[in-house]
């Protein structure tokens, strides 16, 4: 990244450069693994990039920056993934 | 060095045109409209090589400028009065984003009622954009100020855009001589522009992104740090150019016969140009009065102004008025003093909506404020309406 003379309002794109951008979701999608197809269109349709596909084919939320829109939980043809509330007891 | 003899508006083009910007986007509006005509007749005759956008309004004119600066080129465009205030908006953006463009505004009256003659309550409502402004009060002055003034903006421990204003149709529309240095000259003395970063899609960055309040203040105060940076430099531009090319307006300000004055007259623009005459005939009835005309009112000569008002007493005129305040420079000037030098300032409104001002009116304001017979502050010429 470039040092300049003043003080900019530029951003070099990287991951986490506004911080945790996932603090102010209401409804966390949650995904159940047993049903996951791996079909992949949660990770397709996510519209900012926080599904984390695993290893196996699965998937995790990456909760540090998903903001809780439930594209993903609409998108999945298997319900597979399901919108919960935050704070609500586990 | 060649002699232009033309219109503000004409020389002004000129500058622009000699500058090299590589887009030009602008918006015909009275008293502007031969500045952007001028630069027309520079593309067609092949002499202007940038892009010249003829957009839908002043809004886009400076929307476009800002799209153009931030892809890393030099801009200029021009407006004046209705045309400036559509601006508004865009013009803080263009400040706060860093952006070097360069703009003339020819002040205009604000309507209704309509009209179009000179008042500089256009620009002066544009003050706490973080734009540099100029006033200018000759033809030369707007051109060597339009080339210093691309040179200032791009510094880039300034990258902040400048103003330079010039009053309607009294320089506009006047045709004065200017002397003209060489492309080769001007070229010596201002670089092809070199941006510090642009759009750029092989190296993606995020322009105006959302930051938190940490950070916004930082912006402001870097803004204000250049500001104030720039009190050094416009005189050091200053006297390069007249190193290069033998012309001086002034520094901040434009000191005339301010030696041994007792009393110090304040005005900007075509006034201050015309207040040299008023002074020279106060002068020859033993009265000890100089000129100190103010040429940037952002950064405002507040330690100029003080070191002047430790010898003398100041006398303000303002073709301008903040309604429920009073004369703008005036309380600019008074609030530069505050606590810090204890003399009488004594402040005249004259001159709105383009009443004529002449050297015999000046001189009638000096007397007055002379005589310690005038309010604090006061309009001038229609006592009878009072």
């Amino acid at each position: 990244m470039k040092k300049y003379d003043v003080v900019t309002t530029i951003s070099y794109p990287k991951k986490g450069a506004m911080g945790k951008t996932g603090n102010w979701r209401v409804f966390r999608p949650v995904v159940h693994k047993e049903k996951c197809v791996k079909c992949q269109r949660c990770w397709i349709y996510c519209p900012e990039g926080t599904i984390i596909q695993n290893k196996d084919g699965t998937v995790s939320i990456d909760y540090d920056y998903c903001k809780g829109c439930g594209v993903c939980a609409n998108v999945c043809k298997v319900k597979a993934i399901t919108m919960e509330r935050e704070g609500k007891e586990k | 060095m060649n002699v232009m003899i033309d219109t503000g508006n004409y020389i002004a083009a000129k500058a622009a045109v000699m500058a090299k910007p590589d887009v030009v986007a602008a918006y015909p509006i009275t008293p502007q409209t031969t500045l952007v005509e001028g630069i027309a007749n520079y593309v067609a005759s092949g002499d202007f090589k940038g892009e010249y956008i003829c957009v839908e309004s002043e809004h886009s004119a400076m929307s476009a400028c800002i799209g153009a600066s931030s892809a890393g080129v030099r801009t200029f465009t021009g407006t004046s009065s209705h045309g400036l205030l559509l601006m508004h908006e865009m013009l803080h953006w263009a400040a706060l984003a860093r952006l070097p463009i360069v703009m003339c505004n020819i002040n205009r009256v604000i309507g209704p009622g309509w009209n179009i003659w000179a008042d500089e309550n256009d620009s002066l409502s544009q003050r706490d954009t973080g734009w540099i402004q100029f006033y200018c009060s000759s033809n030369q002055e707007i051109f060597d100020t339009i080339l210093q003034s691309f040179k200032l903006a791009e510094n880039k421990k300034v990258l902040l855009p400048v103003m330079i204003s010039y009053n309607a149709f009294i320089l506009s529309h006047t045709s004065m001589p200017a002397y003209i240095p060489s492309q080769k000259e001007i070229d010596d003395f201002l670089p092809t522009y070199d941006p510090q970063w642009k759009l750029d899609v092989t190296n993606p960055i995020t322009f105006g992104n959302i930051i938190g309040p940490e950070h916004y203040e930082k912006v402001r105060w870097d803004m204000q740090k250049a500001q104030d940076y720039t009190k050094k430099l416009i005189p050091e531009i200053a006297n390069e150019w007249k190193k290069k090319f033998g012309r001086h307006h002034g520094d901040l300000l434009e000191k005339y016969r301010c030696e041994d004055a007792e009393y110090i007259l304040l005005s900007m623009g075509a006034i201050g140009a015309e207040s040299k005459v008023s002074i020279d005939n106060l002068r020859k009835e033993n009265i000890k009065i100089g000129l100190a005309r103010v040429r940037t009112f952002r950064p405002f000569p507040n330690e100029d102004i003080r070191k002047l008002a430790q010898q003398a007493q100041l006398i303000v005129i303002d073709r301008n008025i903040s309604i429920g305040s009073g004369g703008i420079l005036f309380n600019e000037v008074t609030s530069s003093l505050y606590e810090q030098v204890d003399t009488k300032v004594t402040g005249f409104i004259a001159g709105l909506g383009g009443k004529d001002v002449n050297f015999k009116d000046i001189e009638n304001m000096c007397k007055k404020a002379i005589s310690g017979k005038a309010k604090n502050s006061q309009w001038y010429g229609f006592e009878e309406v009072m």
